[in-house]
């Protein structure tokens, strides 16, 4: 299955959910609509046609200072998946306001999510939801504000507190 | 009121009211000669069972991606150098390679066969140091001694061709820094002989090892379905029995063009993952073998039409103003990378304007070469892939190395990712180390071969 019959079963299941599908740069990326959100993973997951069965990684993107992009939706959960049985990969997106910034959690299909999903809210702020432990992960807890963040200045300094025991 | 003594709390002995049935809280790390990261594993002990572990990293977090978004793409290069500090050639390349995906240009021939080399040397590095670090945990110092050593032949290849050491900042958007020097192969070529000879003495001593077999084998399983659901690449999943590898599955550079096998291990332990390295190594002196056969340019002929001038004396002359003919006398390579030779570095930097730096013999002696070097140089031009996100994965040593750069069509990147192969492990930890012994926990960690560097950040 290439990477346009991979959109194409996307479209076809989720239908308007998908918000944007396409290739650039000869990869295949979805943006899917939040509430789906969960679903579209456990589909791209179980589905043996596609069989995403590996959660390579997990990020986000701040886009508060992206040329032609400053009032839209702040944030881009980003998913990257990879099929081993069909050596395929698919980039999946999920758009998040500043206001509420809450993305349902995949760690009830990927263990690894865990660890990803803690970075993200440690380097960005964005909740998510249903995950069992959410703490910072890089950062120490003292620490305050989300430094990947465009609003963040990267000359601020914040004293360094050893972990409590 | 029982009293309750210091040896009941920490030995968890007695009964009843006292420590009795009450598990030790053990912190291993952050500092620890055991642990070669830093890295806090706080260990729930019910005798010398460990029960349930907690992973607390980010001790070495330095804003690697914040600091990336401040530069210039080539900016990042040295701080990608500090992602795997044992194997930074693989870190420099990658991300390299995703920038280049985003520009859409194709680096030289050459410049691929060079890429591969390196690579696959800073992977015998890195496995060499994995291996070697955590036998002598065990207790086999020789072995450390041994595998140094031969991490020392190769590390003098390192130095050759990029100057240094550790921080190499050898790859460059486009291509690599400088040519490789004159008779390289014949070094690589004996150097990895040498290293073949220290693997062979190495396998004679560990691989059935008694003491090390009784300590490895069984130890820190984890099955593949397991490893998949962790994201788990590179060695530790191979050795549990998936041939995942990303130079096979999505080959880039010229990995479809040399031949080599994936080495797989059914077992999912320690001992496998000892194997999957050794063999590993092996397999990547065999890629480098064949790069360094059929890389073309061959050796540098320079033309000696005239007299050759040192690089340093054509860039004075240069700004002298003492121009004529400058740019038909050939120069000669300076292996310190002072100054290049203008034809060796055509052919492994791109040809590509819009990226690629002139030599400094073009720059200080033609208007064109001066504008070229300007355009890529100046505040706010660049260069300036358009906008758009990428996300590129080479095999680093340690597994999957993914950069997922996102570009707004400036001169900075607008955020730089890295993925990096030794965080899935780290996280699957406490499932390797609970219900295992507490002997146990620095074998294993040993095994995951956790950097600091790339794991932080």
């Amino acid at each position: 299955m290439d990477g346009e019959r991979i959109l194409a079963r996307l479209r076809e299941r989720f239908g308007p959910a998908v918000l944007e599908a396409g290739s650039p740069f000869g990869q295949s990326t979805a943006v899917v609509d939040r509430g789906v959100l969960r679903e579209a993973l456990d589909f791209c997951k179980v589905d043996p046609d596609l069989g995403f069965d590996m959660l390579v990684d997990l990020t986000a993107v701040d886009y508060l200072k992206f040329p032609g992009r400053e009032d839209g939706p702040r944030f881009e959960v980003v998913y990257h998946l990879y099929s081993l049985p069909h050596n395929q990969r698919l980039r999946l997106k999920v758009r998040v306001e500043e206001e509420g910034a809450v993305v349902p959690s995949a760690t009830p299909l990927w263990p690894i999510a865990n660890w990803l999903e803690r970075e993200v809210w440690d380097m960005f702020g964005i909740r998510f939801e249903g995950h069992p432990d959410l703490r910072r992960l890089l950062m120490y807890e003292e620490f305050e504000g989300h430094p990947l963040r465009k609003d963040y200045p990267i000359e601020r300094r914040q004293p360094l507190i050893g972990p409590r025991n | 009121m029982a009293q309750t003594t210091t040896r009941e709390i920490f030995l968890g002995e007695g009964s009843g009211t006292g420590g009795g049935g009450q598990n030790l809280h053990v912190n291993i790390g952050p500092q620890h000669p055991a642990m070669h990261g830093i890295i806090r594993i706080l260990a729930e002990l019910d005798g010398e069972t460990v029960v349930k572990t907690d992973v607390e990293i980010g001790y070495l977090h330095r804003a690697f991606e914040k600091e990336c978004e401040i530069g210039g793409y080539n900016n990042a290069i040295p701080y990608t150098d500090r992602l795997n500090y044992v194997s930074p050639l693989i870190n420099n390349f990658g991300y390299a390679a995703a920038v280049e995906k985003l520009l859409g240009i194709e680096v030289t021939e050459r410049c691929k066969y060079i890429r591969v080399v390196m690579s696959e040397i800073s992977r015998i590095c890195d496995h060499l140091t994995c291996i070697g670090a955590s036998a002598m945990e065990l207790g086999a110092i020789t072995v450390f001694l041994y595998m140094i050593k031969a991490r020392e032949f190769l590390w003098e290849l390192v130095e050759d061709v990029t100057g240094a050491r550790l921080t190499i900042s050898y790859g460059r958007v486009g291509g690599v820094r400088a040519d490789l020097p004159d008779g390289f192969a014949e070094k690589a070529r004996k150097a990895f002989k040498e290293t073949r000879e220290v693997l062979d003495e190495v396998d004679r001593l560990l691989t059935g090892n008694r003491i090390f077999m009784d300590r490895m084998i069984g130890v820190g399983v984890l099955s593949a379905e397991e490893s998949i659901a962790y994201g788990i690449t590179g060695p530790l999943l191979r050795a549990a029995g998936v041939a995942y590898d990303v130079r096979k599955a999505h080959p880039y550079w010229v990995y479809d063009r040399v031949e080599f096998e994936v080495p797989t291990r059914p077992a999912g332990d320690n001992y496998a993952r000892y194997l999957v390295r050794m063999a590993e190594m092996a397999q990547s002196m065999r890629i480098a073998e064949q790069a360094l056969a059929d890389m073309p340019g061959g050796a540098i002929n320079v033309d000696f039409e005239g007299r050759p001038i040192d690089p340093a004396s054509y860039v004075d002359r240069g700004k002298q103003g003492k121009t004529e003919g400058l740019l038909l006398v050939p120069v000669t390579l300076s292996p310190n990378l002072e100054g290049q030779n203008q034809r060796a570095l055509e052919r492994v930097l791109t040809h590509d304007k819009r990226v690629a730096l002139p030599p400094k013999e073009t720059t200080y002696g033609s208007i064109e070469g001066l504008m070229n070097h300007f355009m890529l140089i100046m505040e706010g031009y660049g260069i300036r892939p358009p906008a758009g996100e990428v996300y590129l994965p080479v095999e680093g040593a340690n597994g999957e190395l993914g950069f997922y750069v996102v570009s707004d069509g400036s001169d900075r990147p607008y955020r730089v990712h890295c993925r990096p192969p030794c965080l899935p492990p780290l996280a699957a930890l406490p499932r390797m180390l609970e219900g295992g012994m507490v002997a146990d926990v620095v074998p294993t960690f040993g095994s995951v071969n956790m950097i600091g560097g790339e794991l932080d950040r």
